[in-house]
């Protein structure tokens, strides 16, 4: 198209707009219809490409146009600002106010290490011609190449830990169900992601789902699965659209089912989604809803590496987990390993969320501090008022105050501080927060959430709320957090799954990093936001 | 995804159709569930016994199952539902306080549906929505960076267009 390139009146610009829900939810499908008429009416060739999102959703919709200096970039882009932006001349790139520049060299892009997620928010992610141009399946051959030992050997070499929050190295977990005697095996993706903060399951399921797709197939090849299932939640339907959609696409494409790229691998995935249950999220939990149960934990042992779904042996992995395999394969596992500190090896997609300035998705090797993410990645709060706390890995993590912002992001080191990294989530929050409403808000949340089976958590959650609703009462509130104390104990070492086991975590480490919240109720109600008086 | 919702009443022979269309999945009781929810609206009753008959179980084991779930409805919902974020990272940014606002000036607790049968508000632990919150769905269209006045806007172009229809 050598000529075309250079006359504006015969070239067809690309025009690249997220189908991310975070860039529908501000008004993405608004633009591309705005973009449609303002073209149509200038007799100006564009082709829209819808994407996933970069993960700047402080920019959304970012809007970015194909030039002959690469992709750049405006944003957030309302439906009003079309004309203005085709008058100023984007087509070539031109300077407007929203323009952002080359994405890539956006700060908050050009310190990421983005390995799981190298293509979201670049390609179609329906089109398995993009992803294969911008390193799909490459993995998938190396792991044909190379066969199932070598594949599993190059897993635990990576260092890859589990995604979904407890950090269990992948590849022992392949290793055991790899070596495991059943007529039938299966690869079971963890999508089930309701931790509040975070979103990297959802922004691979919308934006790049063939490489989950390929992670699932190689771990089948790996460990002799021939079935698979991805658990999805019914809270994400734009999501499940679109990992439906690829699915189908990849059955047409002889990329799922038998003799996948020419091999003898066979592979059969499908999608379920889920009913609204936060504790599905827990792999037990999750294999009985698959079963068509109630979503109740089961006690382990046995370990569903060797009885998990129909009682066969079965690869729980996160999704996460799952979509960087394709990339360890790749490019090596010595280059995956390199990045990162100590036993938490590679990359983290940090997800910032709530109360930031600069909230989305970061990829990067672990080993930044928790200060460094928040303040100068993040930008401190979005409404400009002093950070009071963060809490880090979903509901079930800790609540942690600037004063500990000096933790390194890594595994052991959260932990070290009572506090986890979990699935990545980093939910900030303002001065007007009110700590012994969050913990009594951790404790409904289990409450509500609880499937049942163990007492600690069943009724140990109700009892909680009741406990702080003592306390936000100011009735004998030093000895009601005495009994919220030990409640918590038993909570943590007497319940049967994370959900009761962790609840403790954000109880606990707000009334210790925030004494005040709980202590002065009877004197004064401190910290209400206007909004909520 | 975005319209408001329609549905058949109870047939029989519709939902024999829609548990014989998933029995053969391996799982397939929450797979019909969702179908049959996408049909009725609800979870009806008398789809029970059905269910019961063709997974081999009790009667008791399917209201088990139907009933653990927080999406499966035992009757339906008003005919636009609005679902709003509660979770921590909307609660940051005022969702709290803007939930209440909505349920207030509707005059409904959660769950609860508008006396024209309109407008039905649900809360939802998270919508993946958390650096554009506060979130809300309504009709499963997603919203960001919800203000009062954008949530009110959208709840009444919502029950508006039944009126106008």
């Amino acid at each position: 198209m050598g000529d075309s390139m250079t006359d504006p009146g015969i070239m067809t610009h690309r025009i690249f707009i997220p189908r991310d829900v975070a860039a529908l939810a501000v008004g993405a499908d608004e633009v591309v219809a705005a973009v449609q008429a303002q073209a149509a009416a200038l007799g100006a060739p564009v082709a829209i490409v819808r994407t996933g999102s970069r993960g700047m959703f402080w920019l959304e919709p970012m809007v970015e146009v194909e030039t002959p200096q690469g992709r750049v970039a405006y944003g957030p882009v309302q439906a009003q600002d079309v004309p203005g932006l085709f008058a100023a001349g984007w087509l070539t790139g031109a300077v407007h106010p929203l323009r952002v520049g080359r994405p890539e060299e956006h700060p908050f892009l050009a310190r990421q290490t983005r390995l799981t997620f190298a293509r979201c928010g670049i390609v179609d992610p329906l089109s398995v011609a993009d992803y294969k141009a911008n390193g799909g399946y490459r993995g998938l051959a190396k792991a044909i190449e190379i066969g199932g030992a070598a594949t599993v050997e190059a897993v635990t070499k990576s260092g890859l830990r589990g995604r979904g929050g407890a950090g269990f190295p992948t590849g022992i977990k392949w290793k055991t169900v790899r070596d495991a005697q059943a007529d039938q095996k299966y690869i079971v993706c963890n999508a089930d992601e309701g931790d509040s903060g975070t979103f990297a399951d959802r922004m691979i399921l919308e934006g790049d789902p063939f490489c989950l797709i390929e992670g699932m197939t190689i771990a089948g090849l790996a460990v002799g699965a021939t079935r698979g299932y991805i658990y999805s939640r019914s809270e994400y339907p734009h999501a499940n659209a679109t990992m439906g959609k690829a699915l189908e696409i990849a059955r047409a494409s002889g990329l799922l089912g038998r003799n996948i790229l020419g091999s003898d691998v066979e592979f059969h995935l499908e999608l379920r989604v889920g009913a609204g249950a936060y504790v599905c999220g827990e792999e037990t939990a999750l294999l009985e809803s698959l079963e068509g149960k109630r979503g109740v934990v089961r006690a382990k042992p046995p370990l569903p590496a060797l009885k998990g779904l129909f009682g066969r042996p079965t690869v729980v992995n996160n999704l996460l987990s799952l979509a960087t395999i394709p990339v360890i394969l790749d490019l090596g596992a010595q280059h995956y390993a390199d990045f990162g500190m100590g036993r938490s090896r590679g990359t983290m997609p940090i997800q910032l969320a709530g109360n930031v300035l600069h909230g989305g998705l970061f990829e990067t090797a672990f080993g930044l501090t928790l200060g460094e993410i928040v303040m100068e990645i993040g930008g401190g709060t979005a409404s400009r008022r002093p950070v009071r706390a963060v809490q880090a890995g979903g509901p079930l993590g800790a609540y942690l105050p600037p004063s500990q912002f000096d933790t390194l992001y890594d595994y052991e080191a959260f932990a070290a501080r009572d506090a986890l990294i979990g699935h990545g989530g980093l939910v900030v929050f303002d001065d007007t927060v009110d700590m012994a409403h969050m913990a009594r808000f951790a404790m409904e949340f289990c409450a509500e959430e609880s499937c049942g089976k163990c007492t600690p958590c069943r009724i140990g959650s109700t009892r909680g709320a009741e406990v702080v609703d003592r306390i936000l009462a100011g009735r004998d509130v030093a000895a009601n957090i005495a009994l919220l104390e030990d409640l918590c104990n038993t909570m943590k070492f007497g319940s049967l799954c994370a959900l009761g086991g962790f609840t403790p975590y954000p109880v606990l480490s707000a009334i210790r990093h925030f004494p005040e919240d709980f202590h002065t109720r009877d004197s004064r109600r401190r910290h209400l936001p206007a909004a909520a008086e | 995804m975005t319209s408001a919702t329609t549905h058949t009443a109870w047939d029989r022979e519709k939902a024999a159709e829609v548990i014989a269309a998933h029995r053969n999945l391996e799982g397939p009781a929450l797979p019909i569930l969702h179908a049959l929810q996408e049909a009725f609206g609800h979870v009806p009753q008398d789809a029970v016994p059905l269910l019961a008959d063709a997974l081999n179980l009790s009667r008791a084991d399917v209201h088990g199952i139907v009933s653990f779930y927080h999406d499966f409805r035992e009757a339906p919902a008003g005919r636009h539902v609005v679902k709003v974020c509660r979770a921590e990272a909307c609660q940051s940014m005022g969702g709290h306080a803007l939930a209440e606002g909505l349920l207030r000036r509707l005059g409904l607790e959660w769950g609860g549906t508008t006396a024209d049968g309109q407008v039905t508000i649900e809360p939802v632990y998270c919508l993946g929505l958390c650096a554009s919150a506060p979130a809300a769905l309504i009709d499963g269209r997603p919203l960001g960076r919800l203000t009062r006045e954008r949530l009110d806007a959208a709840v009444n172009e919502a029950r508006a267009d039944w009126a106008t229809a």
